[in-house]
């Protein structure tokens, strides 16, 4: 293998490649022997905490996927109503009137400022009896979420604008010489093509929601994926163990939606549905920023 | 209507100030370790490349939240590690720091990754022609040009870093959030004051590192 940076091992670098290997074996075993025999002297590695993840179906029933439920519940959630939510404010953005440019330009970089669980602390406040009367056991959920589709429809208007941008020019100009109106420009052409473009930036930022509806779920008391690790530990007293599943299963999960999201950028680029660029995963993935994606 | 401010009783500009070295601390440390990883990832050993990639997909998606309560449950609870802090305080915002820096240590690896792809296989090629190693062709010739082409990138992981250290409140670190929190427990009268001024703090902490550091690509990128 060759890159950049270097050519295709000869013998010499091979046996020095092997050399390397070696030392990081022995460094990583000796951080790993460390971990592992500081967790053994806490007695966090006997069999009996980890084997009810196997042999204790109710440790799955009762609280591991209720919990998952209520996660994927959440973001489905909040990414349905930050969609179309943000998809106006990104059109919003886009518009000829500054009346409506600069008001939606300044939500969106507001709302794309403020850390995502202080959204949630405002929308639990908001939520409070003497203001909304929420029922109080549904109250986290709606605050979570609340937070998640402030936060992420801003993400989404300024991915529904770089979708928008990166069509050509020539899209708007055959729309307007065939006489179609302003909107009928935005909704018949451009945003159809731009939607497909994006597909695989709005998957992966459902990545990023997933995430953030942990937060909920260790401040707002939102019985979410993570917060079944107290009711676990408390019952198993297995801190760790508890904490490596549940780290597997988001894992597992995102990763699944990371590599679906991959999947279809590589279709969408070969099926040329649209004209435009496609918005790919690693445009939006910063971290919930949806920085990149700012800058077309 | 703002009249909280001045009972004394909150210290908004000292949790704001925690914020601040929360940042400035995962920042140095997500900087280095983000920087070790990434040459790890373009390394021509396989297996650091291949424990580069685990580290990076795995802790990409996992909750920064799950990592930062890990550090303390798991950590410090149960294995007793308290990185030399002493007090509840000083541990708490070493262990936030430690889960930050190995959050955030991901997203400056595929920053700087994308970065050294930028660099043109000639310059590589010029360099390994002069006969330097590996490890001089990277740190010479390649990632020089490669930080002064993802500081724009990099601006925007320090502000979401700046936006993720209030997850450091799930611990107990008494930043902005946790501040935040209990205000709108305390004075639930002054909701939108109370959100007013938070936010004004966290706009005022990251548009200008946004704008700073969006000159400052510009004024150092490589022109091609």
């Amino acid at each position: 293998m060759s890159s950049v940076l270097y050519d295709t091992p000869g013998p010499k670098a091979k046996a020095r490649n092997w050399i390397y290997s070696g030392l990081f074996v022995v460094l990583f075993g000796l951080v790993l022997w460390w971990a592992l025999s500081l967790m053994g002297e806490k007695g966090q590695l006997d069999a009996d905490k980890w084997s009810p993840f196997v042999t204790d179906s109710r440790v799955w029933t009762t609280y591991l996927l209720p919990g998952l439920v209520e996660t994927l519940k959440a973001g489905a959630l909040a990414m349905l109503i930050a969609l179309p939510f943000g998809a106006l404010l990104g059109i919003g953005r886009l518009s000829d009137h500054a009346w409506v440019r600069g008001p939606v330009g300044a939500w969106v970089e507001f709302f794309r400022a403020i850390p995502v669980l202080m959204l949630m602390l405002f929308g639990f406040a908001l939520m409070a009896p003497r203001l909304m009367d929420v029922p109080s056991d549904t109250r986290p959920f709606w605050a979570v979420v609340t937070g998640l589709v402030l936060y992420n429809s801003a993400v989404i208007a300024e991915i529904v604008r770089a979708g928008v941008l990166s069509l050509p020019h020539g899209q708007s100009d055959a729309a307007k010489a065939i006489g179609m109106r302003k909107g009928q420009t935005m909704f018949h052409v451009l945003i159809p093509q731009a939607v497909t473009a994006m597909l695989p930036a709005l998957v992966s930022q459902l990545v990023v929601i997933l995430k953030d509806t942990a937060i909920g779920g260790a401040l707002l008391g939102f019985g979410e994926l993570l917060s079944m690790n107290r009711q676990i530990s408390a019952n198993y007293s297995n801190t760790i163990p508890t904490l490596f599943v549940i780290a597997l299963i988001y894992i597992v999960v995102n990763f699944g939606l990371t590599s679906f999201a991959s999947l279809l950028e590589g279709r969408l680029r070969k099926s040329k549905k649209s004209t435009g660029a496609v918005v790919g995963v690693n445009d939006v993935n910063d971290m919930a920023t949806g920085a990149n994606s700012g800058g077309i | 209507m703002f009249d909280f401010l001045d009972s004394g009783q909150y210290d908004v500009l000292g949790a704001f100030w925690v914020t601040v070295q929360l940042t400035l601390y995962s920042a140095v440390g997500s900087l280095i370790w983000g920087t070790v990883l990434a040459g790890m990832r373009v390394s021509p050993v396989p297996l650091l490349r291949g424990f580069g990639t685990a580290y990076v997909n795995l802790v990409r998606n996992t909750p920064l939240t799950l990592l930062i309560i890990g550090c303390s449950l798991g950590l410090n609870q149960t294995l007793g590690i308290a990185l030399g802090g002493s007090t509840f305080k000083e541990i708490g915002f070493r262990l936030a720091v430690l889960g930050l820096t190995a959050y955030t240590g991901t997203f400056v690896c595929e920053a700087l990754r994308s970065g050294i792809n930028t660099v043109p296989v000639g310059q590589a090629e010029a360099a390994r022609a002069l006969g330097l190693s590996f490890f001089q062709v990277l740190t010479l010739i390649v990632l020089p040009q490669a930080f002064r082409a993802v500081i724009a990138p990099l601006a925007n992981v320090l502000i979401a870093l700046t936006k993720n250290t209030t997850v450091a409140a799930t611990i107990g670190v008494a930043e902005a959030a946790l501040l935040m929190k209990e205000m709108l427990e305390n004075e639930p009268q002054a909701l939108f004051a109370v959100f007013a001024v938070f936010a004004l703090g966290f706009v005022l902490l990251t548009l200008p590192t946004g704008l700073l550091l969006g000159w400052v690509a510009k004024r150092v990128a490589v022109k091609r």
